[in-house]
């Protein structure tokens, strides 16, 4: 997946998490996490992240992430949605994949 | 008399010491007005009184903390204390709260050495956990601290207690029926430093005409008054009335509970029961008066920390008696003032136990939980991260009291989860807890098996308490453990004043 953009996804409320994306060049990934519940979970977080970029095919990439406890799942959603939005892809048939 | 009549009283050295009667003193012909005004226990300044407390490097202070997050009175005695050049102080308060984070500087300085408290919050807390002080911090239960404050334990050289009413000589109260003046409701925990400590200071903003009927505080407990213009914020020592949660979890969890009370058999005309003012603790006391209504059941007595709930309740005429040790909002401050029957009490009476105090005869109490483990220990105390977040309260002193403790917490808050194998610091044991309701599960203590029977039997279904872990960390995942280091900073007492457990320092590197 190509990014274009900055794009963002997710919200500051408890149980949620903030994911914001800056395409780069190259690099790779580069991750700024906070948490409030990070010494419990911040492994977690971190490696759902790089896994769910993987997935999409997100090699470069500088990713902030502010979570507020969210569940893996919950992470998987917003990278997910901060990734299409900053590759553009706005319409995307979710239900049909 | 005649000194020569001494020498024919048989065993006169058993029977009295003082000698013969040598006359009168000279007695008062002023009328009671003008007496008080002159000759009474007013001291013109906080450090005039001080001073006459005798107060010395190394000695015990102590406060009460019925003006909660509002409470201006810690920090203005302590920074005077600094000011005169005190130093290696213990500072014993019933509980301290967020408001309290001047005492950080304090601690640098060595003015204090030590603390003793139910417990801390905020950023005192924060920098306790990170090893700002070299002694760790003592935390015991309400009723624990009355009972080491009775033994000696923990021996108060001067108490400085604020009052929003006191009289010229040292009747105090948390209100004042002349007037509508700021309230706090019960002072029931400052009345046990009033009673043990060697010096009392009384500080008020507001002082009232002899006597000052009813007081909390008798003067023969008190010895010096201090008027100052600000003892506390009102919006912070209490607010109107503790609203009744819209949570549907908490909801939830407060239906569960009290379904659980009246299948396990503690639901009956002329019961006893303490309430937490957790949302969900709250939210129970509505469907047990829902239930006491429509079966026509009263109940004896409520115990504890009162909210406007249960004075509501007793006004209704559906509780015959209020034991109040902490008004927790206005309107139960405002029941305790108008209500006879909704009576103040002291935290030895409450919980001590070395006397047969009010939680022994509580037929159940209803307690919040940070964390449950598996043996079914409780932890209120320090947060999921290892830092001090909270207060043990009068949670021990009630578990081990009641005939059915029931401890109610979400099973998940976020992602952290409630029920887990272990909690970080252990406050009220296992032994003492005999239900978990969450939102999604009751489990009962494998040693109440004629409870769980009990709840089965009326359809309620009951998990042990490893099925509730489980449940939790399918849906949150699997914790890391918290680092933490060698160090200790804060000791947990139980009730009886035994070391439970230790809070150790959090490993931030």
């Amino acid at each position: 997946m190509e990014l274009i953009k900055t794009a963002a996804a997710g919200t500051m409320e408890s149980g949620d998490i903030m994911v914001t994306i800056d395409p780069r060049e190259s690099g790779g990934i580069t991750l700024d996490l906070t948490s409030n519940v990070m010494q419990q979970f911040g492994r977690q977080i971190e490696a759902v992240i790089r896994e769910t970029l993987g997935e999409l095919g997100v090699e470069h990439a500088d990713v902030q992430a502010v979570d507020r406890g969210a569940l893996d799942c919950t992470v998987r959603a917003r990278v997910s949605a901060a990734a299409f939005r900053a590759a553009q892809r706005e319409n995307e048939q979710w239900g049909e994949t | 008399m005649d000194a020569q009549l001494l020498t024919q009283i048989p065993h006169l050295e058993e029977i009295a010491h003082r000698g013969a009667f040598s006359g009168t003193p000279e007695k008062h012909t002023e009328n009671f007005l003008e007496r008080s005004s002159r000759e009474n226990k007013i001291l013109p300044s906080l450090e005039d009184a001080i001073r006459a407390a005798g107060l010395k490097d190394g000695m015990t202070i102590s406060f009460h903390h019925h003006f909660r997050g509002g409470d201006h009175v810690v920090n203005q005695v302590v920074e005077k204390l600094a000011e005169m050049g005190l130093k290696n102080l213990t500072l014993a308060a019933s509980s301290l709260a967020a408001v309290h984070a001047p005492l950080i500087r304090h601690i640098k300085s060595g003015v204090i050495t030590h603390i003793e408290t139910s417990g801390l919050r905020g950023e005192l807390a924060e920098e306790i956990s990170r090893g700002l002080m070299d002694c760790p911090v003592v935390f015991r239960s309400h009723g624990g601290r009355a009972a080491a404050i009775r033994s000696g334990e923990l021996h108060i050289d001067v108490a400085f207690l604020g009052a929003p009413s006191c009289d010229p000589y040292g009747n105090a109260n948390g209100y004042s029926r002349d007037d509508e003046h700021m309230a706090c409701g019960s002072m029931g925990y400052a009345r046990t430093d009033a009673e043990y400590a060697d010096k009392v200071v009384v500080l008020t903003n507001h002082l009232v005409r002899y006597p000052n009927a009813p007081w909390a505080i008798p003067e023969d407990n008190v010895d010096y008054i201090v008027v100052v213009d600000d003892i506390g914020d009102p919006k912070g020592i209490m607010s109107g009335a503790t609203r009744y949660t819209k949570n549907p979890k908490e909801l939830l969890i407060a239906q569960t509970a009290a379904q659980v009370i009246d299948a396990a058999g503690y639901f009956y005309d002329g019961f006893s029961m303490q309430m937490g003012s957790g949302g969900a603790s709250l939210a129970a006391a509505r469907f047990l008066r829902e239930m006491m209504l429509e079966r026509n059941i009263r109940c004896r007595f409520a115990l504890g920390g009162i909210t406007g709930q249960i004075a509501a309740m007793h006004e209704e005429g559906l509780i015959d008696r209020v034991l109040d040790v902490q008004s927790f909002d206005l309107d139960a401050a405002m029941s305790l003032k108008n209500n006879r029957f909704h009576h103040q009490i002291s935290a030895t009476y409450y919980a001590s136990f070395l006397s047969a105090a009010a939680v022994d005869q509580l037929d159940f109490v209803i307690l919040s939980a940070l964390e449950i483990d598996t043996d079914f220990n409780v932890n209120v105390l320090t947060g999921s991260d290892g830092v001090i977040r909270g207060a043990i309260g009068g949670h021990p002193d009630t578990a081990a009291g009641a005939s059915l403790s029931i401890v109610v917490a979400p099973l998940t808050r976020g992602r952290i989860p409630c029920v887990i194998d272990r909690v970080n610091t252990v406050v009220t044991p296992g032994g003492t807890v005999d239900v978990v309701v969450t939102d999604q599960g009751v489990a009962v203590n494998p040693r109440r098996p004629e409870v769980e029977r009990k709840l089965r039997r009326a359809g309620i279904k009951v998990y042990t308490i490893e099925e509730l872990r489980d449940k939790a960390l399918a849906l949150v995942g699997r914790p890391d453990p918290i680092r933490y280091t060698d160090r200790v900073v804060g000791v947990v007492m139980y009730r009886n004043n035994t070391i439970i457990d230790v809070i150790r320092q959090v490993d931030e590197s």
